[in-house]
């Protein structure tokens, strides 16, 4: 076998690799009084390996023997990922110090996970998938649990453990069948084998059908999403936030690659049951959340809500299609780092409040935190011309394209469902009686981020296609 | 009797219901739960070894040292958070895992 290395491509993930390394050598050394130094190091390596991404060629190719695919695609993915890191360490250091939390570990185990998933979004391989999978999950199960004084944050993190576990399982032994009925684990070989076959073999359809499943409770698709909920409350609110932006970016983007690659002959067998898991996410989505009084809680429903829209780009299989999944997890991160952004702030007396109510009467105590909320839930209920609405309208149209009707019209019905409670909090903070106001004090790194994120909500109407085209060529890529 | 890649794929099937019904039946203990997995993954690699037999391929037996060694990593961090949890708790059953609802 000829040595085909090419290790140029995966610079910015090496950087990452070797950043984690050493400041584990450091936190081990000076210990807990470096966490904050390590945060926002973190932060700036996050961006200087957003830097060397930039630098390295986003042709198509591949890395470490066919282990790795570098392209387009995985280039858009690992920016978006890396954005998403430098945005939750930032959100976090305020809260690690208030909450006396501020271990050396968290920003370490933040740059793993992400390290973990730049790889996802390269896999080009089961095993690679596998390995980057777990280097993904086993830090997010730790990040749960980093409260460890908390009995809540411990139960968030054994339900994480043991549903991410059980989850993990489901894919190994999915990827065992079909390693087993295709003869390699290659995704390239893989979707070869699958192209000779006449008709897909039972065991591939089985196999398919565990790593979907397994993949299902990554993304927290329904019927596999009972573990959000209580993670999303359990957590400490930054790792929340962090859960909520980043790691189902990087589920999606290899479970696009494994389904528009690796298993695109057999796409008749899989279109059905990520049809289902959709329809079923965005109806769950919308009604589970309307009993909601915990705003965590609330954003998790959210979030399975918003994987269902996202899901029906994925059905239509289509370039269009996967470039407006792309463009949607875009807009959705931003949107939902504001979101928690303004959560991180309800602070009462030093204690975090999270319920709903919490924010009654918050347009009277600091308007202007009451209106960049009201813009971002506006925008996630998908009210034009903000930018949620063209997320959703760019994935209604490839869906329609495709002929899903049922599908789509599921999905308009489910987000006038879901305006209801995201516009239940506007009404709250601008019409109900007031509360005690939130603690003073800001920090800087939250108005920035809030700022441009509202900014971003409000402002994506005047050049849309910046991000449209970025999206639907690294789309390209993809479906080559 | 000859035993044939049928057999194997069995084997691992049933030990892998055993599993999978471990998680969720079980009604005591978390240390139980942790043994499930730990089951649910060898029945993944007792497929993998026997499938590498049958195609004469060693990837599934290099893929199996993979799973043991991440199988290793992830009870660690599996039990690590479960002492967490006792010293929360003072309990480690399941019926105690209970108190995010809604």
């Amino acid at each position: 076998m000829i040595a085909n290395f090419n290790i140029m491509p995966l610079i910015p993930e090496l950087f990452l690799a070797l950043t984690a390394m050493g400041f584990l050598i450091v936190g081990a050394s000076q210990g807990n009084r470096s966490t904050a130094v390590l945060c926002w190091t973190s932060c700036l390596a996050t961006a200087i390996a957003a830097l060397l991404l930039l630098q390295v060629s986003w042709e198509n190719q591949l890395s470490l023997n066919g282990m790795l695919v570098i392209d387009e695609f995985s280039g858009f993915f690992k920016l978006m990922i890396l954005l998403g890191l430098a945005t939750s360490l930032a959100l976090s250091v305020d809260y690690l110090y208030k909450e006396r939390i501020a271990r050396f570990e968290y920003p370490v185990l933040v740059i793993m996970a992400g390290l973990g998933m730049m790889l996802m979004v390269s896999a080009n391989n089961m095993l690679s998938l596998y390995m980057s999978l777990e280097l993904q999950s086993l830090s997010l199960y730790v990040l749960a649990g980093i409260h460890r004084n908390s009995p809540k944050s411990a139960e968030a993190a054994i339900k994480y453990f043991v549903l991410g576990a059980l989850s993990s399982g489901l894919i190994l032994f999915g990827i065992s069948l079909i390693y087993g009925f295709t003869g390699s684990i290659d995704f390239a070989v893989i979707r070869e084998t699958l192209e000779q076959a006449e008709t897909a073999s039972p065991g591939i359809t089985i196999g398919l059908a565990f790593l979907l499943a397994g993949l299902a409770f990554k993304i927290s698709a329904v019927p596999f999403h009972m573990w959000t909920p209580d993670v999303y409350q359990g957590a400490p609110a930054p790792v929340t936030a962090f859960f909520a932006i980043v790691p189902k970016v990087a589920a999606l983007g290899l479970l696009m690659r494994l389904l528009f690659y690796a298993f695109l002959p057999v796409s008749g067998e899989w279109m059905q049951i990520v049809y289902f898991l959709s329809a079923a996410s965005m109806i769950v989505g919308a009604f589970a959340a309307l009993a909601q009084d915990n705003i965590k809680r609330l954003m998790a429903y959210s979030s399975i809500g918003n994987m269902g829209y996202v899901l029906i780009g994925v059905v239509a299989g289509t370039t269009e299609g996967a470039g407006a999944v792309i463009l949607y997890l875009l807009i959705y991160m931003i949107m939902t780092a504001g979101v928690f952004t303004v959560i991180l702030c309800m602070r009462r007396q030093g204690l975090m409040a999270m319920q709903i109510n919490d924010l009654a009467g918050l347009s009277k105590n600091s308007p202007v935190m009451a209106y960049a909320m009201a813009a971002l839930m506006f925008s996630m209920s998908g009210i034009p011309p903000l930018a949620g609405f063209f997320g959703k309208f760019f994935i209604f149209l490839a869906g329609v394209k495709q002929g899903l009707i049922v599908l789509v019209v599921l999905g308009v019905l489910s987000s006038v469902v879901s305006a209801y409670y995201y516009l239940r909090i506007v009404k709250v903070m601008f019409f109900d009686p007031a509360a005690d106001p939130f603690d003073r004090g800001m920090v800087l790194e939250k108005r920035l981020i809030l700022l441009v994120s509202v900014l971003f909500v409000i402002g994506f109407i005047l050049k849309p296609n910046l991000f449209v085209d970025s999206a639907m060529s690294a789309a390209k890529a993809l479906l080559l | 009797m000859d035993i044939g890649i049928g057999h194997f794929l069995v084997l691992a099937g049933v030990v892998f219901t055993i599993g999978v019904f471990g998680i969720f039946l079980n009604r005591k203990n978390v240390i139980v739960i942790l043994m499930s997995i730990e089951l649910m993954l060898l029945a993944v690699n007792i497929n993998f070894v026997a499938f590498s037999a049958y195609l004469n391929d060693l990837t599934g037996q290099v893929f199996t040292m993979f799973i043991l060694t991440v199988a290793a990593a992830e009870a660690a961090i599996g039990l690590a958070i479960l002492v967490v949890f006792f010293r929360n708790k003072g309990s480690i059953e399941v019926e105690d895992i209970s108190s995010l609802k809604g």
